[in-house]
């Protein structure tokens, strides 16, 4: 008998220690973390929002935890412990089947590409095996008063009638869009001095220096979903970069202003599209906008002169100056 | 007392076996049901990294509803019931007694099937308790499994207490703690009341160890210390090896939870302690995985055709896994590998290739010794090289996917590279999952005649040599 007491007891107790030291207290201790400078609680929408994410276990593919390297940095600045004040469930997850989404309310602001997205993923991501939550969506013969239906695309769409979201989706879209990492005073990103170390007022005159793989890869990596690999864009969302007089013009200010600032609401060629344009100039770098601007110079048949990163860096000064 | 390979029973009564007999049986079946229902769930997760369309449009299907499915049902359900099974088997006959109250299993395994019918049903209609990996159950269902582990705690020391040897056979010691310390691990799980935000991470990296470390690896370990002495007919190595090994992962195993939030905002020393203990796991583990070794070794004649098969691979996937597990902690390794599918690919190696193929070496080589019905041999060897060929395909395409995808993104490609890159390896992992599912039909088939089913007609026996009651 003494033995069974030594060994399950015994042992029993030393786990019970070990418990309290490493699960339970650093639990309580942790839980006190107060919210980070401009965390703000979700809105009873988002907060609905949040519950459809967690109960379609969007985390077993997305984290939200942008890790202190190099590699991360596209998807914003690494997560504080201040982030997750009201973050209960936490989705911090384990697994980067798709991007990390902590900061994905300011990398895709467009509240219409999300309902195409979460519509049917491929309809904007060809390549993509994000499962579809059409299941979220519903197919009516008419969008009744004060709803826009989805501008799903015609190979994606139903047979007949059009898809609104449901209220579901509504509020998951209402929370990926809020997803934005407040900014932390006086952080500075350890590979901001990365990309602008390359001068953005090279030597005037100097041959413009387009690196073509990489202005490929950028288009992929921040333009593609939208206007797509293609250049051809989602017909009456998305405009087509491909033969765009925006693109072709000979003087590149319109299309550096359009990148920096983001575009909404105007009319191009004749339509007003739906979609958001969102802003890059706190995302890219001059040299990698004209990398961006050169490659939609010269793909799907485009030919029109090629941009530097000095214009990209006279067009930034000029707005700041506006400011 | 340590010398359990020639097994008298004395003064136990014919009701006593019987009883017991009825207990692994019913226990091994019910494992043996939910492995084929838990690894059919992830044979279409699979193929749905492959096909995302497939299966896909309704919400009860869809992959975020379906994996905590997955990997619930093959921890709480399969494993655990099916190590309950053989725990108290070998509980009694270590202790040359019966087990203490069959009713007591009986309520067991009721409450163990409950919670993971009731956890399946709730997770496909979306209820959970957040994507907390391996505690989404919501906090009721829990409950019943907590009191499923406090039944079984309870039967096992009454059981041991009865013994009729003069020490506690170490098996009882890691199967009776992995038991009691688990009770914990789910006590502090269930707690609601003091993880918010970033508390509940901490809450979470220690669960999520401790729940595979200090429930599935115990109990595996103690079936495994007295698979292989019946097996080769040969005491274990060392005694006081196994017993060296039994404090050390009780000590150690608690402490290295948070290397699965390394670059996290969890305290860097939370995350620092984790990476130096993940490094101390290495003595217990090579000390346990020498202890069978070399009781296994100079007897090559044993493995042939024999359930002894199932146990190398089980000890060499505790091995290697294991030390796959530290030398993933490290953050220069976690800079590549962690968050890409090489995580899965180890997971798949421990839960698999350590934890299943134990539960197969315990079943194939201690059921027919108390049913006197084998599995045939033939299918019991198919059933073996599909799983194995079918886990080496799984792990090696995920752990070459996976460092393919990290270095992906170290090198700064647009993310979808990532996903394209993948594709292959995504079908590789389809591949060696259909055969490692094939191979559990097979399972549940010789289980069947292990069990209840007749007598196999005579073709199929010719080639069974055999292991020996
Ligand atoms: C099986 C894995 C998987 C699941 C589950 C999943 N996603 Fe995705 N997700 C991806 C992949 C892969 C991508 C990248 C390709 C693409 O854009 O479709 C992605 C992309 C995204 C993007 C765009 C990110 C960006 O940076 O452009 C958003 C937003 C998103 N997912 C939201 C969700 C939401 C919301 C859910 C749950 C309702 C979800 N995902 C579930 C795999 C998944
Ligand atoms: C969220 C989807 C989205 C993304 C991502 C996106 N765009 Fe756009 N883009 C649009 C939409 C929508 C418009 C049209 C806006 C309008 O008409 O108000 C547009 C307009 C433009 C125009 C102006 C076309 C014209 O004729 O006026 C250019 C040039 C452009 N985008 C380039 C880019 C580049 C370069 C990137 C990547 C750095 C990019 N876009 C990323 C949605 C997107």
């Amino acid at each position: 008998m003494k033995a069974l007491l030594l060994i399950a007891g015994g042992s029993t107790l030393v786990y019970a220690m070990l418990a309290v030291l490493m699960g339970v207290i650093p639990g309580i201790e942790l839980s006190k973390t107060p919210p980070g400078p401009g965390v703000e609680p979700l809105t009873p929408l988002e907060a609905e929002g949040r519950e459809v994410y967690v109960a379609n276990g969007c985390s077993y593919c997305h984290t939200q935890q942008v890790r202190p390297l190099p590699e991360d940095a596209v998807f914003g600045r690494p997560t504080a412990a201040g982030d997750l004040a009201y973050q209960t469930p936490e989705l911090l997850g384990s697994e980067r089947n798709g991007p990390d989404l902590s900061d994905i309310g300011a990398r895709q602001p467009s509240a219409v590409w999300q309902y195409m997205h979460l519509y049917d993923p491929r309809s904007v991501v060809p390549q993509s095996i994000m499962p579809d939550f059409s299941f979220l969506f519903r197919v009516v013969a008419q969008a009744p008063a004060g709803v826009t239906p989805v501008p799903v695309p015609k190979p994606y769409a139903p047979a007949h009638g059009v898809v609104i979201p449901t209220h579901k989706a509504v509020a998951l879209v209402a929370y990926l869009l809020s997803l934005k990492q407040p900014p932390i005073p006086g952080y500075q990103p350890p590979s901001a001095a990365a990309p602008s170390a390359a001068p953005p007022s090279a030597a005037p005159g100097a041959a413009p220096a387009f690196d073509a793989a990489e202005g490929a890869k950028l288009f992929s990596a921040n333009c593609a979903v939208c206007h797509q690999a293609s250049g051809e864009g989602i017909a009456g969302v998305f405009p087509p970069l491909k033969g765009n007089a925006v693109v072709l013009a000979a003087d590149p200010t319109q299309q550096i202003h359009v990148i920096l600032e983001g575009l909404q609401g105007a009319n191009v060629g004749d339509t007003v599209y739906p979609g958001q344009m969102p802003a890059f100039k706190s995302v890219l770098s001059d040299a990698q906008i004209a990398n961006i601007i050169d490659h939609e110079r010269t793909s799907w048949g485009n030919h029109s002169p090629l941009a530097t990163p000095a214009d990209v860096a006279a067009e930034r000064a000029k707005l700041k100056h506006q400011e | 007392m340590q010398d359990i390979a020639a097994a008298a029973q004395p003064s136990l009564s014919p009701e006593d076996t019987r009883a017991l007999r009825t207990v692994f049986n019913v226990y091994t079946i019910c494992a043996a049901l939910w492995l084929v229902f838990a690894t059919f769930i992830g044979v279409i997760l699979a193929f749905k990294f492959v096909y995302p369309e497939f299966w896909a449009h309704a919400g009860w299907l869809t992959f975020g509803r379906l994996r905590p499915i997955h990997t619930n049902d093959t921890f709480y359900a399969w494993a655990s019931i099916g190590l309950v099974g053989i725990a108290y088997y070998v509980a009694a006959r270590s202790s040359r007694t019966r087990l203490y109250s069959p009713m007591l299993a009986w309520i067991g395994l009721g409450l163990f099937n409950i919670a993971a019918i009731a956890g399946t049903v709730a997770l496909d209609l979306g209820i959970n308790d957040g994507t907390l990996e391996y505690r989404e159950w919501i906090w009721p269902i829990r409950l019943v499994f907590l009191a499923a582990l406090l039944v079984t705690a309870w039967n096992l020391i009454a059981t041991v207490a009865r013994r009729n040897t003069q020490g506690i056979y170490l098996s009882n010691w890691y199967t009776i703690g992995g038991v009691l310390w688990t009770c914990i691990i789910s006590i502090v799980a269930i707690v609601p009341w003091y993880q918010y935000g970033l508390g509940q991470v901490a809450v979470s990296g220690f669960f999520m160890h401790n729940a595979v470390g200090l429930w599935f690896t115990p109990m595996a370990l103690g079936i495994l210390y007295y698979a292989i002495p019946k097996l080769f007919s040969r005491p274990i190595y060392s005694y006081a090896l196994g017993v060296f090994a039994f404090w050390t992962n009780l000590i150690f195993y608690p402490i290295i939870g948070s290397h699965h939030f390394l670059f996290s905002p969890l305290p860097w020393w939370l995350q620092t302690i984790a990476i130096v203990f993940s490094v101390a796991m290495l003595v217990p583990v090579w000390a346990g995985s020498a202890n069978y070794l070399l009781t296994m070794r100079g007897r090559p004649e044993r493995l042939y055709r024999s359930p002894a098969m199932f146990i190398l691979v089980g000890v060499l996937g505790y091995l290697i896994g294991s030390s796959q597990g530290t030398a993933e902690a490290f953050r220069s390794m976690q800079q590549i590998w962690h968050l890409t599918n090489f995580t899965v690919g180890h997971s798949h190696l421990t839960m698999y290739g350590f934890i299943t193929f134990v539960i197969w070496g315990g079943v194939y080589g201690l059921l027919p010794r108390i049913t006197g019905k084998q599995a045939n041999n033939l299918l019991m060897g198919i059933h073996f090289w599909w799983a194995t060929v079918g886990m080496i395909i799984y792990v090696l395409a995920l752990s070459i996917g996976g460092t393919v995808q990290g270095l992906d993104w170290i090198h700064g490609l647009p993310f979808i590279d990532s996903v394209v890159n993948m594709a292959p390896y995504w079908l590789w992992r389809a591949i060696g999952g259909s055969m490692m599912f094939a191979s559990h039909l097979l399972f549940l088939w010789n289980v069947w005649f292990m069990t209840y089913g007749k007598r196999q007609p005579k073709a199929f026996a010719v080639a069974s040599t055999g292991v020996t009651a």
